[in-house]
């Protein structure tokens, strides 16, 4: 028996495709699911990081926090959070915000930090006041740092998203788990192709995001021919 | 698959350069493609066959089994056999070519359950005709000896209020339900002969879709049921939670699950004073000894070793 096979086949299965648990739904319950996750982590770990990265403050303690919630292991969390909440989607959204905290507040704060000092101080040197360094400095020289935390975030999610079918109705992690029962390992096999295809879809527009956020500045201030300077500057 | 789920997550987070990046996760799917292309992926292949002068004892991934391989053992051991314990191997699926290739000895199985594993088209009946029907369906180096009174089944179990409310004794009386009834469980559980669908089919029972909790009956899908978040579920008729939760598990007097009585399985090792251990623990060995097993393990926390040790000191069979 060949899996592989019989999971491309499940794949273009037109059967699969119609009623409740058809493969589109679940396609866009993964990807719904995966986004509101990442805003949810998002409104809690930007303006953290960012906090962080500006004053410095509170470093110590926001590297060792997110240190120990990476270690948390997110079924385990999913299943305390469910037992206190119930069954549904609270608690696969809780536990897998935690998942997605520590790679975007580092992505924020170290976006700030990894600044050169003497940039700052350039743009305090010319008047600029604090609010004005923070929008008009920090933040845009930051951001291919902080796209970076996303994308990391959101493959971290949507691969640990398949864990909310654990108790509740949603998204591709129900065809690995009635897969996994069933064993019908060509349903598995096929879900979980569907779950790397949607990870490369997202880091593919990441990747782009990551490039297209990188100010114009920076992004011509390294320039390839390094005599073209020194030509004009000869003319 | 999970393990090539994992894999790609832990490259991509590695942040290495991209083109070494994709290169690796497409080798790295590719190993794990070629792996998944055929054979069983959860088999072994290991099937070792154990030296001669031990029993392998294993048990599935569910406490209660656990605890009864473990009587088992020091039964055992107790009457001078040395035991070697592999415990928590999984489910059938995965144990079940262990030891049909004599890789483990004596298993604590359910007579209903492996019948279904083994003849998937078993008719059933009463606890007596399955135990008939599962020995003429194990394969020539497996045997079951006597089965126990015990047993710990399937069974549509719903909250006592909820019985009440609406007059619930068997599953048929489920009909009497007026409002719109939520099944929850493992995602198994919609698709089982005994599921959704044969409540319709046989008791014209309406139910009104289907919550995956895939803890097998555990503490989520009691906190589902008691919550009122589902009405309707499958819990082991052993489970201490029907007792500690207010639950009632419905009588099912037309056989839809089929008993699962407590059994060892055993491979062509085990000699006739292996076997006659055994066989005097399943004589003692009731229903009700099992459920306060149970309830030991999971209100007590005490552990399998200390269970089984205190059961067989009361039960004084050896």
């Amino acid at each position: 028996m060949n899996y592989f096979a019989d999971a491309v086949a499940w794949l273009f299965d037109p059967t699969n495709y119609v009623g409740s648990n058809a493969i589109g739904n679940r396609v866009l319950e993964h990807l719904g699911f995966t986004l509101l996750t990442l805003v949810f982590a998002s409104v809690i770990a930007i303006p953290l990081g960012f906090f962080i990265g500006h004053t410095g403050r509170g470093r110590g303690l926001a590297v060792g926090t997110a240190g120990a919630f990476r270690s948390i292991p997110t079924l385990g969390l999913l299943t305390l959070v469910a037992l206190s909440v119930g069954i549904g989607l609270t608690a696969p959204y809780a536990a897998l915000t935690v998942l997605a905290i520590p790679p975007i507040l580092a992505g924020a704060y170290t976006g700030f930090e990894a600044i050169d000092r003497a940039t700052i101080d350039a743009a305090r040197a010319v008047g600029m006041s604090a609010g004005q360094i923070v929008r008009k400095v920090e933040l845009p020289l930051s951001l291919p740092l902080l796209m970076g935390g996303l994308r990391s975030a959101t493959l971290q999610i949507v691969a640990t998203a398949t864990l909310a079918a654990y108790v509740a109705d949603i998204g591709l992690g129900r065809f690995l788990f009635t897969g996994l029962k069933n064993l019908d390992y060509a349903q598995m096999l096929g879900g979980s192709i569907l779950v790397i295809l949607l990870a490369l879809l997202l880091e593919g527009i990441f990747t782009v995001l990551q490039k297209l956020v990188v100010p114009r500045g920076v992004a011509a201030g390294r320039p390839t021919d390094i005599w073209a300077g020194f030509t004009k500057l000869a003319r | 698959m999970e393990f090539a789920i994992m894999k790609g997550k832990r490259m991509f987070t590695a942040k290495k350069g991209r083109l070494a990046l994709i290169s690796v996760v497409a080798v790295g799917a590719a190993v794990a493609l070629a792996g998944c292309a055929s054979g069983d992926p959860l088999g072994s292949g290991s099937g070792a066959v154990s030296a001669a002068d031990t029993l392998v004892v294993g048990s599935q991934d569910y406490y209660s089994n656990e605890i009864i391989a473990e009587i088992y053992s020091q039964a055992l051991e107790a009457n001078g056999f040395t035991v070697d314990r592999t415990f928590r191997i999984g489910q059938r699926e995965v144990y079940l070519p262990e030891l049909e290739a004599g890789g483990v000895d004596v298993f604590p199985e359910y007579t209903g359950s492996l019948l279904q594993a083994l003849e998937p088209n078993a008719v059933g009946g009463t606890s007596d005709a399955i135990y008939t029907e599962l020995q003429a369906a194990l394969p020539a180096t497996l045997r079951v000896l006597d089965k126990a009174a015990a047993s710990d089944q399937n069974s549509w179990t719903v909250t006592q209020a909820f019985a009440e409310k609406y007059n619930l004794t068997d599953i048929a009386s489920l009909k009497n339900v007026t409002e719109p009834l939520m099944v929850g469980g493992t995602s198994v559980l919609e698709t089982r002969p005994y599921g959704p669908a044969a409540l319709k089919a046989k008791y014209g029972i309406e139910t009104a879709g289907f919550t995956p909790i895939e803890d097998g009956g555990g503490p989520l899908t009691v906190k589902a049921l008691v919550d009122n978040a589902i009405q309707l579920t499958n819990i082991y008729t052993a489970s201490p939670n029907i007792k500690s939760d207010k639950l009632v598990a419905l009588s099912d007097p037309d056989n839809l699950f089929f008993a699962d009585n407590v059994v060892p399985l055993v491979s062509e090792k085990v000699t006739d004073k292996a076997a006659s251990v055994l066989n005097k623990i399943s004589a003692a060995l009731s229903t009700e000894d099992l459920v306060s097993l149970n309830s030991e393990s999971v209100n007590d926390q005490k552990s399998a070793e200390a269970i089984a040790a205190a059961w067989l000191e009361k039960a004084n069979l050896f």
